[in-house]
């Protein structure tokens, strides 16, 4: 196992206590994750020294703040892989998605992105309610038909209905690259293959896969990628919409206002060239300067050390609740193409009431959905709770996790 | 421990075995909520007549707080006056808002001043209202 305990110490929150006193155990990375002090500093040393809107006054203050907001943007997409011009700052990966969903449904957008009846979209049932509700909603608008994948008893993506799926009709594939409730990692290759043998699109989430493992846009051959920061030690309120520069210059803009234009006249408006033809308004400029010291933080550790890390520790807490009595893990229970994400049931016992329990030893997960309600349903399942890590975990947080799980089933005195 | 206020014996009781669980025939209304941030749902059927709250039946899934506030709500109101299922509906309310302040009218609510540890719980509060804001809804809709 690799050896990342030195980097804890720069989390301050995670020195703090909470409820009975007890030091914080944060195991809810999948939902934000914690941010190091060099983060805190970037984005406050951005009020502090250089503040002042970006591409526009005639000022030092300006070009500063033009300057750090586009090395963010050149680090960021070096991060992925990517150009400068075509990686585009949102608020986040929700609105990422949905700047591409509308631009979809959009006939300003070139005919090719533009989707009418008879077209398919195909999304899985393991999506995000931010990966499937723009597609569901922009099927319902143009008329074109929502078609998924539906995942496996093992809580993997069942690909056995693959060349039906991904058929001459489908426009777009908008996929996760790892679910947020199951940890499975997508097998991306024959997904890619069958969309590009029929010219759709391809649509990846990567909220749950850029924070923790190394994502290359261009090996992965996919055509639009979008995340957030706040998962990647970032600060929240600012996300990526990565996309190929010939389709970012089809589509239409999402947002209209200052800063996305070439020229305006009362009644006409052309675009700016990428990516400021999508990033309408000033930006969200310390945020974006934040998420260029998380991915320098993220490059200091190395996102193989990172991955490495958090699969030992999902290896150790897999290993750990598969020997607790009463409790059953929701996905796979192999570490094959697994990411650090660890759902789980207890009989008898609510997620609510699991989460509850674990709080109140220091223990911080997500219970619910998951924002994932369709593959709940489809699992039956009401909720489950999850553990999601980062670098900052370490394996005695695991142990602690393990054995507050431990003392649920007789804290809330179920019988077995 | 704090968490005890939170899991009193007679709430996880009523978790166990919930009482007037199950939906019956024959009802006035039936309304369903649920709680989208965490998934809890009940569905809750009611019948008023002569001003007075005749019966309650429900079905649901959620936590030990929703489950059993809702078990011990059907307890409360059934046969009660419109008027005095108003009032513990006002007090019940009032005592989830209380943030930890509040032991509740034991002689309105009787078990469920159980409920007062919530309270201390924020995010437990709407868990404990849903099936209280269930009866409101449907309680409301009859008598309007």
């Amino acid at each position: 196992m690799v050896d990342l305990s030195q980097y804890k110490k720069d989390f301050p929150i995670l020195a703090r206590t909470v409820r009975g006193g007890n030091p914080l155990v944060y195991l809810d990375s999948g939902a934000t994750s914690q941010k190091p002090e060099q983060v805190i500093s970037a984005e406050g040393d951005f009020y502090r020294k250089h503040n002042a809107a970006v591409h526009r006054g005639a000022h030092l203050l300006a070009e500063e703040a033009s300057a750090a907001y586009e090395s963010a943007r050149e680090n960021v997409a070096s991060f992925i892989g990517a150009k400068a011009e075509e990686t585009i700052f949102t608020k986040s990966a929700t609105e990422s998605i949905n700047a591409i969903a509308y631009s979809f449904g959009n006939s300003d957008s070139s005919p090719k992105l533009f989707l009418t009846e008879g077209d398919e979209i195909v999304v899985s049932e393991m999506e995000h309610h931010a990966n499937l509700i723009p597609w569901q909603q922009l099927a319902k608008r143009t008329g074109a038909k929502l078609r998924w994948f539906e995942v496996t008893e093992e809580g993997r993506l069942d690909l056995s209905n693959l060349s039906s799926l991904i058929n001459s009709k489908t426009k777009i594939v908008a996929i996760t690259h790892q679910s947020n409730v199951l940890g499975s990692i997508t097998p991306l290759k024959p997904i890619t293959e069958a969309a590009r043998a029929v010219g759709a699109l391809i649509v990846l989430d990567a909220c749950q896969s850029v924070p923790h493992f190394k994502v290359d846009v261009k090996e992965l051959d996919v055509d639009f990628i979008m995340f957030s920061g706040h998962k990647m030690l970032g600060p929240t309120g600012v996300g990526i919409l990565w996309g190929r520069e010939s389709l970012l210059n089809e589509m239409s803009p999402f947002l209209f206002g200052g800063s996305m234009i070439d020229s305006v006249t009362m009644t006409d408006a052309t675009w700016a060239q990428l990516p400021q033809k999508f990033e309408a308004g000033v930006p969200n400029m310390a945020q974006a300067v934040g998420l260029s010291a998380a991915v320098d933080y993220l490059n200091k550790v190395g996102m193989n050390n990172v991955h490495q890390h958090e699969i030992a520790l999902t290896k150790q807490t897999l290993d750990g609740l598969s020997r607790i009595q009463g409790v059953k893990i929701i996905g796979p229970v192999d570490i094959k193409d697994r990411g650090g994400v660890v759902s789980f049931t207890i009989d008898g016992v609510h997620p609510h009431d699991v989460g509850q329990y674990l709080d109140q030893h220091g223990i911080a997960v997500r219970t619910g959905h998951h924002c994932a309600w369709p593959l709940m349903r489809k699992l039956n399942l009401v909720g489950t709770t999850r553990a999601s890590f980062h670098l900052y975990n370490t394996p005695d947080d695991v142990n602690k996790l393990l054995s507050a799980v431990s003392q649920v089933q007789s804290y809330f005195k179920v019988t077995v | 421990m704090e968490l005890d206020s939170l899991y009193q014996e007679v709430i996880l009781d009523h978790y166990r075995k919930p009482h007037h669980k199950g939906l019956q025939s024959g009802f006035d209304i039936q309304v369903k909520h649920n709680n989208p941030s965490c998934g809890d749902e009940v569905t809750l059927n009611l019948s008023i007549s002569d001003g007075v709250i005749k019966a309650i039946s429900w079905d649901g899934v959620g936590c030990s707080i929703s489950m059993a506030s809702v078990s011990m709500m059907s307890d409360l109101l059934i046969n009660q006056s419109y008027e005095n299922a108003n009032q513990i509906l006002a007090e019940f309310v009032e005592l989830m808002q209380s943030k930890g302040q509040s032991q509740g009218n034991e002689a309105l609510l009787d078990d469920a001043v159980a409920f007062a540890g919530v309270s201390k719980f924020p995010a437990r509060i709407k868990c404990a209202l849903l099936g209280w804001m269930a009866y409101k809804d449907a309680s409301s809709q009859l008598m309007a």
